[in-house]
């Protein structure tokens, strides 16, 4: 009944909202609009296949894979470092401060923080590295206190009882126990990394985004078509690769 | 390390009241067991002398002073100073026995050497050494998830070894090994009490090992101290009424029944004294 | 009895160094290719610039004329996103249905005419792959191009990269569920349609509207999001403010993002909890 209730409510909203939009479905399916668009679709096909264009377009699916991989790898110190206060390790006002921020760092867009860091660190792929680095800290932090929520206090405990500092203690006693559950969340969060570090590039955070936007603003279509193709390689790569290490890495155990 | 528990009550959270009462006196060196049925306190007695818990009354005082009142960093460095073995290890599972024996002196080392000892063992002899006194030489290098309860167990002794405290505090050290094994580990305990003057408090199930190597047994029961006497002088009444919660007899090692040191001893007037403070 | 002596040296030595060379040489170049500087944070002009507009952060714009244009646009992309996830269900509806297995009448009985089916199946498959493959904001930059500045690019560009992701789910939820009503109705010789309609689509309907209800959660956030390209709402409106510097406005929207996301997040969970 509830489903279709809501079935019902949607089409109504729906309704509503294009036509609170606007949206001029009669000019755009007219015969001007339409051949208009259809020239525009056309030109992707063939996409650019010359040599010096797929060799750019490799260096910017370089800089793209670098820009997903360090800014994860940036983005899992920094979760890190903030999920021992956030799990409550260090005392309650501490893990509300860290949950804060956390909270902060993941609630605004990859997006927004990529137009944040082309206005601190300039154009091009370190802002993009930036912005994932941020905004994934936010997102890792969390899952890293849930699991260090979930993990035995006691050997910590035990060391710091027999005068070991604080980090040492943490160190030594619990981080050998998460690593791999915090290797994986990091992993899989590479996959959706490369997905946003390629798109990142449109507002200007460097890689196969900044291309991409260059080649449509030139109306090279062509062009666009074959860093579109890169981009979907890329992510299927990445995703195997992280599904491969995975997997290695949870029958091995360092 | 000489300590001194006044008076001391501890009342758990969640309101279980652990230690009623309890009053002893430990001189540096001294060698001493806990004996009592489950539930006893004996746990709590150990953890609240290793500073892990506060006395809800009372005062501990180790080489005279209260652990309490001292600065953050001088409790650190007592703390360095104590060894704690645990009944269940409390070893990451992913960890090393290599690793997880040299965590014993991080109290003491130098802040790069415990950072660098992560990547590379600082120490690898000197681990070798304090397993070799366990049994375990040979299983350096395993990682803590490939051993038994026993072996686990054998490598919390070892830590302790390692660390070289001057305060032993073991809680039921050998209760998941063989009775031939855990003589020789308490009898390790007991050497290393006897060469280095370091004061030894331990907890133990089986009354066998306490007779045959302490000087000095406590007995404890429902957070109260029953009986604290020399082995000889401890009776089977005593023994019987602290473990009469628990078993008609009391508990050994290799689960055959107990013989009394005192057994053996004619009968001398004012034997059979109960408690003695 | 001897037992078997322990290394000397640590056996886990050699392997860690050498991951750690393997790490050092592939984080060269990738420092270099992102062009890692922690300097440029620090230098004059970003410090300028970022002082200029975390200054004018504090207080978020209030102003009674800028409040009533965030609100426009808010709505805009909320019809955005309602409007885009329609067309993506009108969209996905026919395609999963050519997809699903569950409504092949070459699967009932000793037919062979198991290579047809295929035939349309796997590239019905195939399109709904390449269409949730590519990111809804490539899309938005693209349908810019081609229909314009505005929210028209921004519904097409949902529809269109939602009509994949919720035609694969969809077929998955046919497949999941119990097949044998249908087959049934289907060896009885009703039509696919009609064995569809009563042999599958009502026992599927709650989790088909709740992934699309949590679907239409995600439009939201990736409406706001396509707005920096062009396709209207509120993300358009971030991006000038951006641009203009104009710290107090983008805090203003800011706000309104995250209650946004709390509303959609708030209606997605009750509905969905409703239809559990």
């Amino acid at each position: 009944m509830t489903a279709w209730l809501s079935l019902l409510a949607f089409v109504l909203i729906s309704g509503a909202s294009f036509w609170y939009l606007g949206i001029g479905f009669g000019d755009l399916l007219a015969a001007e609009s339409r051949g208009k668009m259809l020239d525009y679709a056309v030109g992707f096909f063939p996409p650019d296949t010359s040599a010096a264009f797929i060799a750019r377009t490799l260096q910017g699916s370089l800089e793209t894979l670098a820009i997903s991989a360090i800014g994860t790898l940036l983005a899992a110190f920094m979760g890190l470092f903030l999920a021992v206060p956030a799990a409550g390790r260090l005392g309650l006002p501490a893990r509300a401060a860290a949950r804060l921020l956390l909270n902060f760092l993941r609630s605004i867009p990859e997006l927004v923080w990529a137009m944040l860091m082309v206005l601190a660190a300039g154009l091009g792929p370190f802002a993009g590295t930036l912005a994932l680095a941020l905004h994934t800290a936010g997102v890792l932090g969390r899952l890293f206190a849930e699991t260090l929520e979930n993990t035995p206090p006691e050997p910590t405990l035990a060391l710091r009882n027999s005068g070991s500092p604080t980090a040492l203690a943490f160190l030594y006693g619990t981080l050998p126990g998460v690593m791999p559950q915090l290797t994986s969340y990091t992993l899989y969060r590479w996959e959706n990394n490369i997905r946003m570090a390629a798109v990142l590039g449109l507002v200007g955070a460097g890689g196969l985004g900044m291309m991409l936007y260059m080649s449509l603003s030139l109306f090279k279509q062509g062009e666009a078509a074959t860093v579109i193709v890169a981009m979907l390689v890329l992510v299927a790569i990445v995703d195997a690769l992280s599904a491969w290490l995975r997997q290695w890495l949870g029958r091995s155990g360092s | 390390m000489e300590l001194k528990l006044e008076s001391v009550a501890l009342t758990l959270d969640g309101g279980h009241r652990a230690i009623q009462e309890v009053s002893l006196t430990l001189a540096r060196g001294e060698r001493l067991a806990i004996i009592g049925s489950s539930g006893a306190g004996k746990t709590s007695l150990l953890r609240l002398i290793s500073t892990g818990l506060r006395p809800s009354l009372g005062a501990l005082r180790i080489e005279g002073r209260d652990p309490w009142l001292l600065s953050r960093r001088s409790l650190r460095a007592l703390r360095g100073r104590i060894g704690a073995i645990y009944q269940a290890p409390p070893l990451p599972p992913r960890q090393r026995v290599v690793t997880a024996v040299l965590a014993g002196r991080l109290g003491r080392w130098p802040l790069w050497k415990s950072y660098a000892s992560l990547a590379y063992p600082a120490d690898i002899p000197g681990a070798r050494a304090a397993l070799g006194r366990v049994d375990l030489a040979e299983r350096l290098f395993d990682r803590c998830d490939r051993l038994s309860g026993g072996q686990l167990q054998r490598v919390g002794v070892a830590r302790v070894f390692y660390q070289q405290p001057e305060l032993i505090l073991a809680d039921e050290p050998v209760s998941a090994l063989d009775p031939q094994l855990a003589d020789r580990v308490v009898g390790e305990l007991n050497r290393e009490s006897t060469t280095r003057g370091v004061t030894l408090v331990a907890s133990l199930h089986a009354v066998d090992l306490a007779l045959r190597w302490f000087p000095r047994v406590v007995g404890l029961r429902e957070g109260v101290v029953t009986f604290d006497l020399p082995p000889v002088r401890i009776t089977d009444a005593m023994l019987t009424e602290l473990y009469a919660s628990e078993s008609p007899m009391p508990p050994t090692q290799d689960n055959r029944p107990l013989e009394l040191p005192s057994a053996h001893l004619a009968p001398v007037a004012g034997a059979n004294q109960p408690l003695c403070r | 009895m001897p037992v078997a002596l322990s290394p000397s040296r640590d056996p886990a030595a050699f392997p860690r160094l050498a991951f750690a060379l393997a790490a050092i040489l592939l984080l060269w170049p990738g420092l270099e290719l992102t062009e890692f500087d922690p300097a440029t944070l620090i230098d004059k002009r970003s410090r300028e610039v970022m002082g200029k507009f975390l200054g004018t952060f504090f207080p978020p714009e209030l102003s009674q004329d800028f409040l009533k244009l965030v609100f426009k646009s808010t709505l805009e992309t909320l019809a955005i996103a309602t409007a885009g996830t329609f067309l993506a269900i009108v969209l996905a509806f026919p395609l999963s249905l050519v997809v699903s297995r569950s409504l092949s009448i070459s699967r009932i009985g000793p037919r062979t005419g198991h290579w047809i089916g295929d035939f349309i199946r796997l590239p019905a498959r195939w399109l709904l792959i390449v269409l949730r493959s590519i990111p809804e904001i490539v899309w938005a930059l693209l349908l810019v191009r081609a229909v314009g500045l505005g929210p028209a690019a921004g519904v097409f560009a949902i529809a269109i990269s939602y009509s994949g992701m919720l035609g694969k789910v969809y077929f998955e939820i046919y497949e999941a569920g119990d097949t044998r009503p249908a087959r049934a109705l289907m060896g009885a010789g009703s039509g696919r349609l009609a064995a569809f309609s009563y042999g599958i689509f009502p026992m599927a309907l709650p989790e088909l509207v709740s992934y699309s209800v949590y679907r239409w959660e995600c439009a939201v956030r990736a409406s706001v999001v396509m707005g920096f390209v062009g396709a209207g709402g509120l993300g358009t409106q971030l991006e000038l403010s951006m641009r203009m510097l104009n710290g107090g406005e983008v805090s203003t929207i800011l706000l309104m993002f995250f209650l946004l996301v709390l509303l959609a997040d708030g209606v997605s969970a009750l509905l969905r909890r409703a239809l559990a």
